[in-house]
């Protein structure tokens, strides 16, 4: 790209959040899909959105993404404004997304899938962020030239993740990763997604499955019809009365 | 494997296999009455099918940019015939300069250079223009909305043309080293067929490659799959659509050239009738499948080149090679009716 491309290494402000979401209003047509959305993530960290089926937590996501744009409030990553960014600006500062429903290049094969996912590194060597994508997920290796489409709903998944890890992001943005998955498959990518963390990149963990997200957080937000209505320690909403009956499924 | 009929017929299915069975009996027996009546000999077959093989290379040519346009933006560019009659018909002033000033046919390669390169970027330049004017702004509007304004376009291009050039039928120049045959294998053929099916190739292959190997390429694929997510790598999605038009319109620029090759003759309305042609092409592989537009352009030509003769001509009918339109266009209808999806399209 060009000489003027801003860059990722941007020291942040002491007291700065590597990702920030202040007062953020989106839309989808006339419906209001975020009201008022504010929360952070600091580096290091795993966040998890939790809330129910249309609670706004993809809609984040997608706003943070630049997929959607937000009618007013702003996103701020390192403290630079991203949300007037156009989706393909905002990976090169390090966003990257494994959407919902995987959504990978289902014609394409898997290791296309993956140098996909570094396009916005022009130029650069993958060899070592493919071996660790491989080395986390061995299955990929196996299926490295095979139909991506062809895959099952966790190789799938895999691949969506491994995608996202090609960008060598600052921040992961993880959109229901245990969707459709069984629950030996669910504790596999939990257990990676911790894995992704201890090696330095921090997540945003949007979930239905409340409790094994609360597990490998550690802070989380519930949202409701796109507000947040409660933030706390991992720890703490998963102790919460109301969050135990809401979305742990306890009556 | 058993044959089992459904349950129950419906009046519509009773209507589609009887028409079947109809088009499978009357290609049969026309074919049998042409061929035991022994008009055309083995060269005559031959002859036919290289005519065949040229003119089908030139639609698949054109057809690619439809289907190349239609595989990243789901739609059919109607006015992608205009594109390929833009840029020979711009090309014809270069080479009428060109053979006034001896260069064409003193300096052969550099004159037939230029003269590719002039068509080429004209139709690359307007169905890059036609992109952001006339499609850009509609992205998000209903299929049917960017569909109509693309036949609009289509009449804008060709009137603005009309225009500019005007109205008459102008003769390409003579170029001497296209004149003649080659001896292949003993068998003569039109030296200017040749280089129409060996540039057609040509440029299949590359464009091949292109969309297999390169990183615009495949960047052009994760489009055609999902444009968010392709946004999402960092993909600037606009400008993939714009590369893609351009290379639509380099193929059909190319094309253009091959065309008067072969037929020597533009107008501001040539590029209707190919145009037409190479979407049938494009609709017959698959539309969205670069592959199937290739085979598509390939038989289309073929069938149009033998098929009058071959079906018809042992009925009785007189003139058959008037009626390669008509085979081009029923065969058009059969697809829509007993396969939209195309030789190589996925059923959706």
């Amino acid at each position: 790209m060009t000489a003027t491309e801003p860059r990722v290494e941007q020291p942040a402000a002491p007291q700065g959040h590597l990702l920030e979401l202040e007062n953020v209003n989106a839309y989808y047509g006339n419906i209001r899909a975020l009201r008022g959305v504010s929360l952070y993530v600091d580096k290091g960290e795993v966040v998890t959105l939790i809330g129910s089926n249309g609670a706004g937590k993809s809609t984040t996501l997608r706003t943070i993404s630049g997929v959607l744009k937000p009618r007013t409030g702003q996103v701020r990553l390192d403290g630079l404004r991203i949300d007037a960014l156009p989706a393909h600006e905002i990976v090169k500062l390090g966003v990257a997304q494994a959407p919902e429903g995987r959504r990978i290049f289902s014609r394409m094969s898997v290791y296309e899938n993956l140098l996909m996912g570094a396009f916005s590194r022009r130029g650069e060597k993958l060899d070592d962020d493919i071996a660790r994508v491989f080395d986390l997920f061995p299955r990929l290796l196996e299926r490295r030239t095979q139909q991506a489409g062809t895959m099952s709903g966790g190789e799938q998944q895999m691949l969506a993740m491994g995608r996202a890890l090609m960008a060598r992001p600052s921040i992961l943005l993880l959109d229901e990763p245990s969707m459709g998955l069984s629950p030996i498959l669910t504790e596999q990518i939990f257990d990676i997604i911790t894995e992704i963390n201890g090696q330095g990149t921090t997540v945003l963990l949007v979930e239905q499955n409340a409790l094994m997200a609360l597990n490998v957080a550690h802070r989380g937000y519930v949202l409701q019809t796109g507000k947040i209505i409660l933030t706390d320690t991992a720890a703490n909403l998963a102790a919460n009365e109301q969050v135990r009956q809401a979305y742990l499924g306890e009556i | 494997m058993r044959l089992r009929l459904p349950e129950r017929l419906s009046f519509v299915d009773l209507i589609l296999w009887g028409l079947r069975v109809a088009i499978v009996v009357f290609v049969l027996v026309g074919s049998y009455a042409t061929l035991s009546q022994g008009v055309l000999g083995f060269d005559g077959w031959r002859t036919l099918l290289i005519v065949g093989v040229a003119q089908g290379s030139i639609y698949a040519l054109i057809a690619l940019g439809y289907t190349l346009v239609y595989g990243v933006l789901f739609m059919i560019n109607f006015a992608h015939g205009e594109v390929f009659m833009a840029g020979v018909f711009t090309a014809f002033f270069a080479a009428t300069a060109l053979a006034d000033s001896g260069i064409l046919n003193g300096n052969p390669l550099f004159g037939l250079a230029i003269i590719f390169a002039v068509s080429m970027v004209t139709s690359m330049v307007v169905a890059v223009i036609l992109e952001r004017v006339a499609y850009r702004p509609l992205r998000r509007a209903p299929r049917l909305v960017p569909l109509i304004t693309a036949i609009g376009a289509s009449l804008f291009l060709q009137y603005t043309f009309r225009s500019l050039y005007g109205s008459g039928v102008r003769s390409y120049p003579t170029i001497e080293i296209l004149t003649g045959t080659f001896d292949i294998a003993g068998v003569p053929i039109q030296k200017t067929q040749v280089v129409v099916i060996v540039s057609a190739i040509l440029l299949m292959v590359g464009l091949y490659f292109f969309v297999q190997r390169t990183r615009t390429g495949r960047a052009m694929r994760a489009v055609s799959e999902d444009k968010d997510v392709a946004a999402m790598m960092g993909i600037n999605v606009d400008r993939v659509i714009s590369t893609t038009f351009a290379i639509g319109g380099l193929l059909a620029g190319a094309a253009g050239i091959l065309y008067v090759f072969l037929f020597n003759s533009v107008s501001f309305s040539m590029g209707f009738l190919p145009g037409i042609k190479a979407f049938t092409a494009a609709v017959l592989g698959g539309i969205g499948n670069i592959v199937g537009a290739m085979l598509g352009g390939l038989f289309l030509g073929v069938l149009e080149s033998i098929g009058p003769f071959l079906f018809l001509d042992g009925l009785g009918v007189p003139s058959t090679n008037q009626l390669r339109d008509v085979v081009a266009f029923t065969l058009l209808v059969l697809v829509l009716i007993f396969r939209p999806y195309g030789i190589l399209g996925r059923k959706e």
